[in-house]
């Protein structure tokens, strides 16, 4: 529940965004009168048909490929799923990916995870490294949710085709902030609710004549990927969020990691590889990351910190561990995500309220030996 | 600031929910955490779908929240898994296979409950920690030192477990349910209409499903790949008469009587086990009795340490009745010789020895 008598600051668009009011004006029709099955024949069906296709056209469009090779799904983790066991045979990924792929891989149980670099990035070389004959797949996350870290992934489809495997993406935290070159692509998802869309809805691109095995059964929904009804509603919100204009030079990420790194002794940025405009992680020495993110929630600031376990508590981040940081780092580092709504002024008292929030940690911390 | 931050430990059961409820009732600046101790997933071996022991389940962490989110209340669970193996599971096995009888509760409250997390909601700015315990605590203007005393209600009194809160500790923590008894912390669960006003107590050791010792100590060892050696062993009586054999020293505890496997002439009791020797030995009631001991790691409470010899009644079980004694000060400050009046049954290595002078805790150490 979040709390009316504070004002409320959110920096954990990587996390979720909200709709926005245009994503909602294009979808509410499809919720209010518009109710029509879109496998329907009559006038009802054509006209739910035509939204979804327009939406459809849409993400194509976003995506720069065609429309035939849009398949709507509920969201990232399906869609990262699809991917995963379409692969009859080895997969090659990275041990920083998220956990829609790490957790399907070790479901499919014949895969090689590579280790990123301390940058964050994952190399060509490694990845081209661990590729064996028999391996079919090779998934690659376009950005790293924890770090915004980019990595290559014109040169990882490359080599991924140059062995003959299928290459697939994790597109979740590129989508609207960097162009995305499909060229190497043969698979790459998207997830709706980080692009202003809400949840629920998401997207698989499957370069033509790619094969990919269904994971649920039903009706030819999908071009038969994906059985069940469409959401119309979510289908047309998202084709909405893809037409939406973005701009994010970064300057308020820039502005922020700059204000936190001149006013907080001993923080360092995780992952100096290349970035999304959006995203920093910082590490503060000597601080409970954990607590800090309380605080600030406390004080009206929305961040975060490693993932949620199952009861909501706190672990230290596989992403951070897998670059090379111990647990005590992973565990001091805060993920800074910004998003359209964010301004100048948020940004500084969020510096500020940083800055004391570490300050005061720091001050308590040395009273307590962690032996 | 006029209404400072205070944090309360919520569990998920009735005591810490009806501690949120009453200080929102009062209009105290109250958020509940929750702290995730041990992952019940970890040892699949001992899955069960018994109700006790069920510490940190999901089912607990989902009612501590349904209630502060009805008491509208900020809520957050926090992760002390490591501090809990590092200061609680890992000394409770690795004493169990000393032969000795640990506390886990106690460890817990000394480094995690009243440690960990009060630091941890220093850190988020709350000034005190509120948490469900049954015990009491007051402010000695005349020596300036926080004093810690029996709850109201004697059967749910908790000192046992606390005697080695520090002063500094004490002077951040709030024990609202001090003063009342069991039943009327339930009724006013039901008045607040907190939807866990029904449930049970907590049972045994959180951490160790259907209080099964040895299955936990055996399954935790082999996760961790400590060597499991062989435990059995002979089971003797004082002079050394074997009566017969045991699976293993240490799923047995000083004054044990059933489960021993041994038949003679009048009820037989574990007096001691010794892990040099794998033997568990047995003897007659009358052998479990002892006059004097030494605790160690003393921490004095309501009065400074003693210089001279001091009268208390000294508890050396949670369900022990204190005993009359004369406690002296020995050469290391930290250790205190305990001489009881009468004899008292089962004194155990590894348990506290807690020194009361009426409701008022002067400290405890640990039965060497």
């Amino acid at each position: 529940m979040v709390r009316a008598c504070v004002e409320r600051f959110y920096f954990d668009h990587n996390a979720t965004t909200p709709v926005a009011p245009e994503v909602i004006e294009t979808m509410t029709p499809y919720l209010r009168g518009q109710f029509g099955n879109a496998s329907s024949i009559h006038q009802e069906g054509q006209a739910a048909k035509q939204a979804l296709e327009r939406a459809r056209r849409q993400v194509a469009d976003f995506l720069g490929c065609s429309p035939k090779e849009v398949v709507f799904t509920s969201g990232g983790t399906e869609a990262d799923n699809l991917a995963v066991f379409s692969s009859p045979g080895h997969i090659v990924t990275s041990a920083i990916e998220h956990p829609a792929i790490l957790a399907a891989a070790k479901a499919h149980g014949n895969v090689t995870f590579v280790a990123p670099g301390r940058d964050g990035a994952v190399s060509a070389d490694s990845i081209e490294a661990a590729i064996r004959p028999d391996t079919t797949l090779v998934s690659v996350m376009h950005v790293n949710n924890e770090l915004g870290t980019v990595n290559d992934i014109e040169a990882i489809g490359a080599a991924s085709r140059s062995h003959g495997a299928m290459f697939h993406s994790d597109g979740v935290q590129a989508a609207g902030k960097l162009s995305i070159p499909l060229r190497h692509v043969d698979l790459y998802s998207i997830s709706g609710h980080k692009l202003n869309a809400p949840k629920g809805i998401g997207a698989l691109y499957v370069r033509q004549g790619v094969p990919v095995m269904p994971r649920q059964f039903g009706g030819r929904h999908e071009h038969g990927v994906r059985a069940g009804t469409e959401s119309v509603p979510l289908a047309v919100a998202l084709g909405a969020a893809c037409a939406l204009d973005r701009e994010n030079s970064g300057a308020l990420r820039d502005e922020l990691e700059a204000g936190i790194l001149a006013q907080v002794p001993n923080v360092t940025v995780n992952g100096r590889g290349p970035r999304v405009p959006n995203t920093t992680n910082i590490r503060f020495e000597n601080v409970e990351g954990e607590a800090m993110l309380i605080a600030l929630d406390l004080r009206g600031f929305a961040v975060s910190s490693g993932a949620a376990c199952s009861s909501g508590a706190v672990e230290p981040s596989h992403v951070l561990t897998g670059i090379g940081l111990s647990k005590e780092q992973a565990k001091a580092s805060i993920r800074f995500s910004l998003g359209a709504g964010n301004t100048r002024e948020q940004v500084q008292r969020l510096v500020e309220a940083v800055a004391a929030s570490a300050a005061h940690l720091r001050r308590i911390a040395p009273r307590v030996a962690h032996v | 600031m006029s209404n400072p931050l205070w944090a309360v430990a919520m569990s998920g059961g009735v005591d810490s929910s009806v501690v949120a409820g009453l200080l929102k009732r009062e209009g105290r600046n109250v958020i509940g955490m929750t702290m995730q101790l041990w992952n019940q997933r970890r040892l699949p071996e001992l899955a069960s779908d018994g109700p006790t022991g069920r510490c940190c389940s999901i089912d607990d962490v989902y009612d501590a929240r349904y209630v502060a989110q009805l008491l509208g209340i900020p809520y957050y669970v926090v992760n002390f898994e490591d501090d809990f193996e590092k200061h609680v599971v890992r000394p409770f096995v690795d004493n169990y296979l000393k032969g000795r009888t640990p506390i886990p509760c106690t460890l817990c409250n000394n480094f995690v409950k009243f440690e960990t997390f009060i630091q941890m909601a220093e850190g988020i700015g709350a000034e005190k920690v509120a948490t469900g315990h049954y015990a009491r605590i007051t402010h000695n203007q005349a020596n300036q030192r926080w004093e810690l005393r029996r709850a109201v209600d004697a059967s749910k009194d908790q000192t046992y477990f606390l005697f080695g809160l520090t002063q500094e500790q004490l002077s951040r923590s709030l024990f609202p349910l001090g003063e009342m008894a069991k039943a009327d912390v339930r009724a006013l669960a039901r008045e607040l209409n907190l939807p866990v006003a029904e449930k049970g107590d907590s049972q045994e050791i959180c951490f160790v499903p259907n209080g099964d010792y040895k299955a936990f100590i055996e399954a935790y060892c082999r996760e961790q790949n400590l060597p499991l050696d062989d435990r059995t062993g002979d089971i003797v009586t004082r002079d050394g008469e074997v009566l017969g054999e045991h699976g293993g020293y240490h799923s047995y505890t000083v004054g044990q009587r059933r489960g021993l496997g041994v038949a003679a002439g009048e009820p037989l009791y574990v007096i001691a086990t010794e892990p040099e020797t794998r033997r568990v030995v047995v003897g007659r009631g009358d052998d479990l009795l002892t006059t004097q001991f030494i605790a160690g790691d003393v921490n004095w409470i309501s009065i400074p340490p003693i210089t001279h010899p001091h009268r208390a009644h000294v508890r050396i079980r949670n369900k022990h009745l204190p005993a009359p004694a004369t406690l002296t000060p020995t050469e290391s400050p930290a250790r205190v010789a305990v001489r009881f009046d009468e004899p008292q049954r089962a004194v155990t290595p590894g348990q506290g020895a807690v020194f009361y002078a009426e409701d008022l805790v002067l400290g405890g150490g640990w039965i060497e």
